[in-house]
C-alpha cells in the first residue's frame, strides 16, 4: 500500500561512524534476546525452535522411509517405527505446522503490515515462546525417554489403556504448547481490531492480515477443546475414570469426536496462513494487485466456520451413523468451494502482470500446483462410497502431505525468502534459492505421488512391514524422499551463510506494496520513524517501487 | 493373493465397480482441474513474464467471473456427492438373505465364527456370489477390517458390534488388513479372504463342522445358569427370551429398545445398562466373565430361540445328541 511516508524510512542515511540502529544491533548478549518484547526479535527466536523441531520431525520421516525401502522390517524393531511415525506426526504437526507461519512470519511481519509498533500484548508474545519451548522441551524428554507410540491422533482405548509408553507426558507437551497458539491467536486478534494504521481500514488488509485472522479465530475456539480432551485423556489413563474406554464405561468414538473436532479445524489453522502469504507473493511477483480481494478475503472466513463442521469425515469407517456420515460428506464438499475460489483468483491474478520468477514466487506456484491436487484429493475423501476403501491408507496420507508439505511448508519457504531480506537485511543467494525450490517441487511430488497409488491398492498407513508387491511404489517415495531431504538442507545453510556474507538487502528488494516494506532493512525496534498513513486500496503498486529494483 | 505388482487392485466382490466408478469420476475432476491451473499458470507466467519496469494495468476483478468458478464446482461438487452418498447407502446395507459370519479382533489376530460352528484364525472362507455380513467386535483396542479388493473397509470396537458387508464376484485369495493402529504389531495383524466355488466352499465347512454356534451358545446359557432366572415356567426372575431378536422390548421409564444383536451383547456383558420394564435388576452382568467369542455363540443362540424352545432347568449342560440349531426365523 502506498503511504505517506518518512524520508528516513525510505532512504536509510548511510551513517559512515556508527552503523544505522535496527532491530538487531541495538543490544547484543544471550539477555537481550531471551528477554525481548520485540516482535521481530521473537519471531526470531521462533525460526529457531521451529527449524529445529522441523529438521528432529525431517530426522523421524528419514529413518521410516529407509524402513519402508523393503517389506520386510528389518532396519528398526515394531515398536521403534511405531514411536518414529508418531514423533515425526506430533513434532510436525504441533511443533512446526501449526506454529511455523503465524509465530514466525506473522509475528515478524503482522504488525509491520498495519503500521503498528508491536503486537497488542508484546510480553504476552514473549510468554507464548516460552510456553511453546516448554511444551517443546516436555515432548523432546518423553521422546529421549523412550518415546510414545500411539500415533499423532492418540485414538484411545490404544492411548488410554493399553500402550505403555509416555503418553501422559507428550500429551501434556501438546497441551502446554496449544496455550501457545491460544495466545498468539489472541494477540493478533486484539492487534488487528485495535492497532491498524491511520486509514488502514479492513478492506485495505493485506490479504495475509485476512487469513492470520481468520486462523487466529479458529485457533481460539478450537484449541480449547485439544486441551480439554487431551486432559480427559489423562483422567482417564491416570485414575482409570472411565470416558473413552469402553471396558470402564466410556465411549471410544467420543475420543474421536473431540479429537476431530479441533484436528480438522487445525489443518485449515495451518494451511490458511499458508493462502495468506502466497496472496502477497502473487502479488508482489506479477506487480498487481490480487485479483478479486473481496472474495479471497471472505474465503478465508468461510473456510474458518466451515471447517467446524466437517470433522465427521475422519470418522466415516469409525461407526457413525450413517446419517451424520451424509452430513459430513455433503460439508465437507462444499468445504472445497472457497478454497477453489482462492486457486482461480492466485491464477487470475498472473493474468496481464509483470510476473517475475524469484525464488519467493517458485515456491507460491509450486503451491499453487500442490495444493490444487492435495484439496481435489479431498474430496476422494468427502465422497463417502470412496473414504470407505481409502481411509487409513497411503492415500490419506499422500493428501494430506499435498496439502501440509506441498501447501504450508512451500508456502513457509516462499514467505521466508520474501521476507529474508526485511528480517535480515540480506538478500539470499538467489541461484541456490531457485534450485533448491526446483529440487523440492520435484523431489517432493516424487515422494508422495505414488503414495496416491498405494493408497488405492490398499496400503495401510502406519506399517511397518508390507506385502511384497507394495515394494515398487515405496522404493520410488523413498527415493524422493531423499532428494527432498538436499532440498531443505540447502537452505538452511544458504540462508545461514547469507547472514555474513550475502549483499545488503535495502528496504524494498522486490519494489513491493505493504507497509513492511516501507521501512529500512532490517527494521527499526519501533518498525516505523513515523506511523504511516495509508491512503490507497491494497496492493498499489507506483512507479516508485519499481524504481527500486532497478 | 496377488504377488504382482498391479497398478489398478483387483475388483472382486459387487461393490469394486461402483467404487472405482466414483473413484474415476473423481479422478477425471481433479485431472481436468490440475491441468487446466498449472496450464494457465504457465501461460501467464511465460506470456506475462517480467520484461520491463513498466507496472501492469490494476484489475480489481469480475463478479461475472467469480460466479462461473462458484458454480461451476459447486454443480460438480453436488453431483459427486449425490452418486457417492447412492453408492455408500448400496455398501451399507446388507441383503436380507446374506450369510452371517463373525469378526473378532485382537492383538493381533482375527478370529471368524461361521454360524455352523467353523472357526479360523486369519483366514475367512467364503462362497463366491452369496452376499456374506459380518459382525465385528474387538476384545481389546480398535482395529479396522479391510479387504482392497473387495473396496470395504469397517472399524472395529471394542464395547459393541459393527457390521460390513460384501458379495465376493471371484474366487481366489485376498488380502485382508488391519487398517487401525492398534499397537506394536499392527502391520502383521494380516490375513487371507479365501473365496471359493459354492461347491468347494460346502466341502470346506463339512470338514471344518464343529458344532454350531448356536448350539455351543445353547450349551453355554445351560452352564453359566442363564436358564435359571430365563426358564419360560412360572419361577422365571427374569423374561422369557424367546422370539426376542429384532422385537421391540419396553424398558424401564417407558423407553423402549429394539433387541438387535447390540442390544442382546449389552444385555448380557451390562445387563444394567437397559432394565427390561417390570423386572427388577437382578441380572448379574458377565462383563469378564465370558469372552466375546462367547458372547457372539449366546447372541447366535438368542437369535434362534424360538417359542417353546427355552430348555428345561433340570436339563444337564450337555444338549441332546440330535439337537440342532433351529434355522432362524426369517
Ligand atoms: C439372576 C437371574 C438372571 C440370570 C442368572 C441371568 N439373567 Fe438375564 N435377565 C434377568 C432379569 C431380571 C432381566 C430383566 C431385567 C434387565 O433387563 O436387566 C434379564 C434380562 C435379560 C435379557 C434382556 C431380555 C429382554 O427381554 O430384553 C437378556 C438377553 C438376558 N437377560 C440374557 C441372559 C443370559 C444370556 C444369561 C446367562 C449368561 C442371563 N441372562 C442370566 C435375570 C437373569
Ligand atoms: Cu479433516
Ligand atoms: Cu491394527
Amino acid at each position: 500500500m502506498s503511504t505517506v511516508l518518512t524520508p528516513e524510512a525510505a532512504e536509510p542515511k548511510p551513517d559512515a561512524v556508527r552503523p544505522r540502529e535496527h532491530y538487531l544491533n541495538v543490544r547484543f548478549g544471550i539477555a537481550s534476546w531471551l528477554l525481548t518484547v520485540d516482535h521481530k526479535r521473537i519471531a526470531i527466536l521462533y525460526v529457531v525452535g521451529i527449524t529445529l523441531m522441523f529438521f528432529v520431525g525431517g530426522a523421524a520421516a528419514t529413518i521410516v522411509r529407509v524402513e519402508l525401502m523393503t517389506p520386510a522390517g528389518d532396519l528398526v524393531s515394531r515398536d521403534d517405527y511405531n514411536k518414529l511415525f508418531t514423533a515425526h506426526g506430533i513434532i510436525m504437526v504441533f511443533f512446526y505446522l501449526i506454529p511455523a507461519i503465524p509465530a514466525v512470519l506473522g509475528n515478524f511481519v503482522l504488525p509491520m503490515m498495519l503500521g503498528a509498533r508491536d503486537l497488542a500484548f508484546p510480553k504476552l508474545n514473549l510468554l507464548s515462546w516460552y510456553i511453546y519451548v516448554a511444551g517443546g522441551v516436555f515432548t523432546i524428554v518423553a521422546l529421549l525417554a523412550g518415546g510414545i507410540d500411539t500415533g499423532w491422533t492418540f485414538y484411545t482405548p490404544y492411548s488410554s489403556a493399553d500402550s505403555h509408553t509416555h503418553v501422559i507426558v507428550t500429551a501434556l507437551g501438546i497441551l502446554i504448547v496449544g496455550f501457545s497458539s491460544i495466545l498468539t491467536g489472541l494477540n493478533f486478534v486484539v492487534t488487528i481490531h485495535t492497532m491498524r494504521a491511520p486509514g488502514l481500514t479492513w478492506f485495505r488488509l493485506p490479504l495475509f492480515v485476512w487469513s492470520s485472522y481468520a486462523t487466529s479465530l479458529i485457533i481460539l475456539l478450537g484449541t480449547p477443546v485439544l486441551a480439554i480432551t487431551v486432559v480427559l485423556l489423562a483422567v482417564e489413563r491416570i485414575w482409570g475414570v472411565g470416558i473413552f474406554d469402553p471396558a470402564i464405561g466410556g465411549d471410544p468414538l467420543l475420543f474421536q469426536h473431540l479429537f476431530w473436532f479441533y484436528s480438522h479445524p487445525a489443518v485449515y489453522i495451518m494451511v490458511l496462513p499458508a493462502m495468506g502469504v502466497v496472496s502477497e507473493l502473487v502479488a508482489a511477483f506479477s506487480r498487481k494487485n490480487v485479483f478479486g480481494y473481496h472474495f479471497i478475503a471472505f474465503a478465508s472466513i468461510a473456510i474458518a466456520v466451515l471447517g467446524f463442521l466437517v470433522w465427521g469425515h475422519h470418522m466415516f469407517v469409525a461407526g457413525i451413523s450413517p446419517y451424520a456420515s451424509l452430513i459430513f460428506s455433503l460439508i465437507s464438499f462444499l468445504v472445497a468451494i472457497p478454497s477453489a475460489i482462492k486457486v482461480f483468483n492466485w491464477t487470475a491474478t498472473l493474468y496481464q502482470g509483470s510476473v517475475s520468477w524469484q525464488t519467493p514466487m517458485l515456491y507460491a506456484l509450486g503451491f499453487i500446483g500442490l495444493f490444487t491436487i492435495g484439496g481435489l484429493t479431498g474430496l476422494f475423501l468427502a465422497a463417502l462410497a470412496v473414504d470407505l476403501h481409502v481411509s487409513d491408507t497411503y492415500f490419506i496420507v499422500a493428501h494430506f502431505h499435498y496439502i501440509m508439505v506441498g501447501g504450508t511448508v512451500m508456502a513457509y519457504m516462499g514467505g521466508l525468502h520474501y521476507w529474508w531480506p526485511k528480517m535480515t537485511g540480506k538478500m539470499y543467494p538467489e541461484w541456490w534459492g531457485r534450485f533448491s525450490a526446483i529440487l523440492i517441487f520435484f523431489g517432493f511430488n516424487l515422494t508422495f505421488f505414488p503414495q496416491f497409488v498405494l493408497g488405492y491398492q490398499g496400503m495401510p498407513r502406519r506399517y511397518h512391514e508390507y506385502v511384497a508387491e507394495f515394494q515398487i511404489l515405496n522404493v520410488m517415495s523413498t527415493a524422493g524422499a531423499s532428494i527432498l531431504a538436499v532440498g531443505y538442507v540447502v537452505p538452511l545453510i544458504y540462508l545461514l551463510w547469507s547472514l555474513g556474507y550475502a549483499k545488503d538487502a535495502g528496504p524494498n528488494p522486490w519494489g513491493a506494496t505493504g507497509l513492511e516494506w516501507q521501512t529500512p532493512s532490517p527494521p527499526p525496534t519501533d518498525n516505523f520513524a513515523k506511523t504511516p498513513v495509508v491512503v490507497n486500496p491494497p496492493y498499489t503498486f507506483t512507479a516508485k517501487e519499481a524504481e527500486v529494483v532497478g | 493373493m496377488e504377488a504382482d505388482f498391479e497398478l489398478f487392485p483387483a475388483q472382486a466382490s459387487t461393490i469394486a465397480p461402483l467404487v472405482d466408478g466414483v473413484f474415476w469420476e473423481l479422478t477425471a475432476v481433479t485431472a481436468f482441474f490440475t491441468v487446466l491451473i498449472a496450464v494457465m499458470i504457465m501461460v501467464f507466467a511465460i506470456k506475462y513474464r517480467r520484461r520491463s519496469q513498466e507496472l501492469p494495468r490494476r484489475i480489481e476483478g469480475s463478479l461475472r467471473l467469480e460466479l462461473f468458478w462458484t458454480i461451476v464446482p459447486l454443480v460438480i461438487v453436488m453431483y459427486l456427492f449425490y452418486h457417492s452418498t447412492s453408492v455408500y447407502f448400496t455398501m451399507i446395507t446388507p441383503p436380507a438373505d446374506a450369510m452371517d459370519v463373525y469378526v473378532v479382533g485382537r492383538q493381533w489376530m482375527w478370529a471368524m465364527q461361521h454360524t455352523g460352528g467353523q472357526r479360523e484364525i486369519n483366514t475367512l472362507h467364503v462362497p463366491v456370489g452369496r452376499p456374506v455380513k459380518l459382525t465385528m467386535t474387538s476384545q481389546d483396542v480398535i482395529h479396522s477390517f479391510f479387504v482392497p479388493a473387495f473396496r470395504i473397509k469397517q472399524d472395529v470396537l471394542p464395547g459393541r458390534y459393527t457390521t460390513l458387508w460384501f458379495q465376493a464376484t471371484r474366487t481366489g485369495k485376498f488380502h485382508l488388513f488391519c487398517t487401525e493402529y492398534c499397537g506394536t504389531n499392527h502391520s502383521t495383524m494380516r490375513g487371507t479372504v479365501h473365496v471359493m466355488e459354492p461347491r468347494d466352499f460346502e466341502l470346506w465347512q463339512e470338514s471344518q463342522a464343529d458344532g454350531s454356534l448356536a448350539a455351543e451358545g445353547r450349551k453355554l446359557f445351560l452352564k453359566l445358569q442363564c436358564v435359571v432366572c430365563h426358564s419360560a415356567d412360572a419361577r422365571a426372575r427374569g423374561p422369557v427370551l424367546e422370539e426376542l431378536y429384532r422385537k421391540d422390548v419396553p424398558l424401564e421409564a417407558g423407553l423402549r429398545a429394539t433387541a438387535d444383536d447390540n442390544y442382546l451383547r449389552e444385555s448380557i456383558l451390562n445387563p444394567r445398562a437397559k432394565i427390561v420394564a417390570g423386572y427388577q435388576p437382578i441380572m448379574p452382568p458377565y462383563e469378564g466373565e465370558v469372552t466375546e467369542e462367547q458372547v457372539i455363540q449366546l447372541v447366535a443362540y438368542l437369535k434362534t430361540l424360538g417359542r417353546g424352545q427355552t430348555p428345561l432347568r433340570v436339563e444337564a449342560t450337555q444338549p441332546p445328541a440330535a439337537y440342532r440349531a433351529p434355522e432362524p426365523p426369517k
